[in-house]
């Protein structure tokens, strides 16, 4: 069980004519930067992609449950079947039990991926209801400015009567013609032995990762894809250089300094493999050429 | 001993009790917040952490960040009772529970943070100030954290760097504030925990902190 490693990554994806994360406080236009101009995509926004993939691969089954879900999902679903737990709730309804607590954190912890990974805050009356989850990320960014476009758009429809004569509504959308986004994420051991988040786990995150787009279209998404995903791992578990120093050797750039990016191929990733320092591997588990 | 780190980060989320459901951040760093990164680096139930003194190193600049958020929590007596049948539903979703929520967050933060521990009744004869402060200087040049440290917020990650004694140092911004009550940390001698504050000042970039014990930390 857990890890006996620390983990950093390096997490790339782009977008092409969609919006990758809506900002509810503009109307739903793509996040950014208000003074440097750069998109952003919450981490939360991530995460949810994680739990979805996660749901549909494995079912929505314990120990693959998600407890964070969405509608959609739940028609899928009815009853879950828990395991039995091989010790029994006490009779007395005393929350205030730390025992107690702990077994009611643990059994979570065991049935749900996401509580697993990510935490959660379990309940306010007892003391050991809080999880922290081993998986930390950052927000995303964008490697250049981002130009947000609005599109008005049509339907050849109306929603009311009343509105009958005008035979058409219109709409808005938002989109980014191309982006290139960076996400930077932690995995923390230490917490990863509390929440019983082990190897398995962590490599089902990272193949959530890899195909964190492939289940995730829509309208507004337009096309998103993985571009890249590097994996530094210590060879502690308190690992053995500081993350920054690890992020610093994946390098994104533009090719051209004077063209709009419009593709992956108008940036260059590279990576300094001499600056990686000792006692850290460097995964690339995936690479788009 | 007095230890000096360096952190900084793209964003950080310091919030104000008052103002934590649309969330607003305090100015600066807190003193509950500071002690929090010393401890993802080396904490110990036989040592305390204390804050001496907090250096600004850039300017306080803000942005304002909405998010889909969750309001409720797992609830305890659900868990119980799918646990004694061996079946239930639980799960939370998303739709019925969503929040959405502003934070007032601050971003390129940089802060200068002086520190020192001291021994806790919980000591054995085992210990000793001279092992923790080996094994937090072993750890902090290495990088080796316990826990990824954070600003405020788990999402936005701390950067942190030892400083050395004798190394030279970037000054603090040339700013003199008069930050209010702030909040400094809990007191968890109480049960339940209970807030401590003091009266934060900045003076040319530099916010002195004083110790739990004093008068300028109330309750």
């Amino acid at each position: 069980m857990s890890l006996s490693n620390r983990y950093e990554f390096v997490f790339l994806f782009d977008v092409t004519d969609g919006n990758p994360n809506g900002d509810p406080d503009v109307g739903n236009a793509p996040r950014i930067d208000p003074e440097t101009g750069h998109g952003l995509v919450t981490d939360v926004c991530l995460k949810r992609k994680v739990r979805d993939y996660v749901t549909l691969l494995k079912g929505d089954e314990p120990p693959y449950s998600i407890y964070v879900k969405q509608k959609e999902v739940l028609n899928q679903l009815n009853e879950l079947a828990y395991k039995a737990f091989d010790i029994k709730p006490e009779k007395k309804k005393l929350p205030k039990n730390v025992d107690e607590a702990k077994r009611l954190t643990q059994w979570m912890c065991q049935n749900f991926y996401d509580i697993r990974t990510f935490g959660q805050v379990m309940t306010t009356e007892v003391n050991c209801g809080e999880v922290y989850g081993p998986v930390q990320m950052k927000f995303s960014r964008s490697i250049d400015p981002i130009t947000d476009i609005e599109h008005t758009i049509t339907r050849m429809a109306v929603t009311n009567e009343k509105d009958m004569e005008k035979g058409q509504t219109m709409g808005r959308k938002h989109t980014i013609p191309y982006a290139l986004y960076r996400c930077h994420g932690y995995v923390v051991a230490s917490n990863a032995e509390k929440s019983g988040f082990d190897e398995s786990d962590l490599e089902l995150f990272f193949t959530a990762l890899e195909n964190l787009f492939e289940h995730d279209r829509s309208a507004t998404r337009g096309e998103m894809s993985v571009c890249g995903l590097y994996v530094f791992k210590h060879s502690s578990p308190l690992g053995n250089a500081p993350a920054k120093k690890l992020f610093n050797t994946i390098q994104v750039k533009p090719v051209a300094q004077d063209t709009f990016p419009r593709q992956f191929n108008d940036y260059q990733v590279t990576v300094d493999q001499s600056a990686v320092p000792e006692g850290v591997e460097l995964i690339i588990r995936y690479e788009e050429a | 001993m007095t230890f000096c780190i360096e952190v900084s980060g793209e964003f950080a989320c310091f919030t104000r009790p008052e103002m934590r459901v649309e969330r607003v951040s305090y100015d600066v760093i807190t003193p509950s917040a500071a002690r929090n990164i010393y401890q993802a680096i080396l904490w110990k139930p036989q040592m305390a952490w204390h804050i001496d003194r907090i250096e600004v190193l850039n300017p306080i600049r803000w942005m304002s960040i909405r998010r889909n958020e969750v309001g409720s929590v797992v609830s305890a007596e659900n868990v119980r009772r799918a646990m004694r049948r061996g079946q239930g539903r639980l799960q939370m979703f998303v739709e019925d529970e969503r929040q959405q929520r502003s934070s007032l967050v601050l971003r390129d933060v940089s802060y200068r943070i002086h520190a020192h521990f001291s021994l806790t009744e919980k000591a054995g004869s085992t210990d000793n100030a001279e092992k923790y402060l080996g094994m937090f200087l072993r750890r902090a040049r290495k990088g080796q954290v316990f826990k990824q440290p954070y600003l405020g917020c788990r999402e936005f990650a701390a950067d942190i760097e030892l400083i050395e004694p004798g190394h030279e140092l970037s000054s603090s911004i040339d700013e003199t504030r008069d930050l209010g009550w702030m909040f400094y940390d809990f007191d968890y001698s109480a049960n339940p925990p209970s807030p401590r504050f003091f009266n934060a000042r900045m003076e040319g970039g530099v916010i002195n902190i004083p110790m739990a014990e004093s008068d300028e930390v109330q309750g």
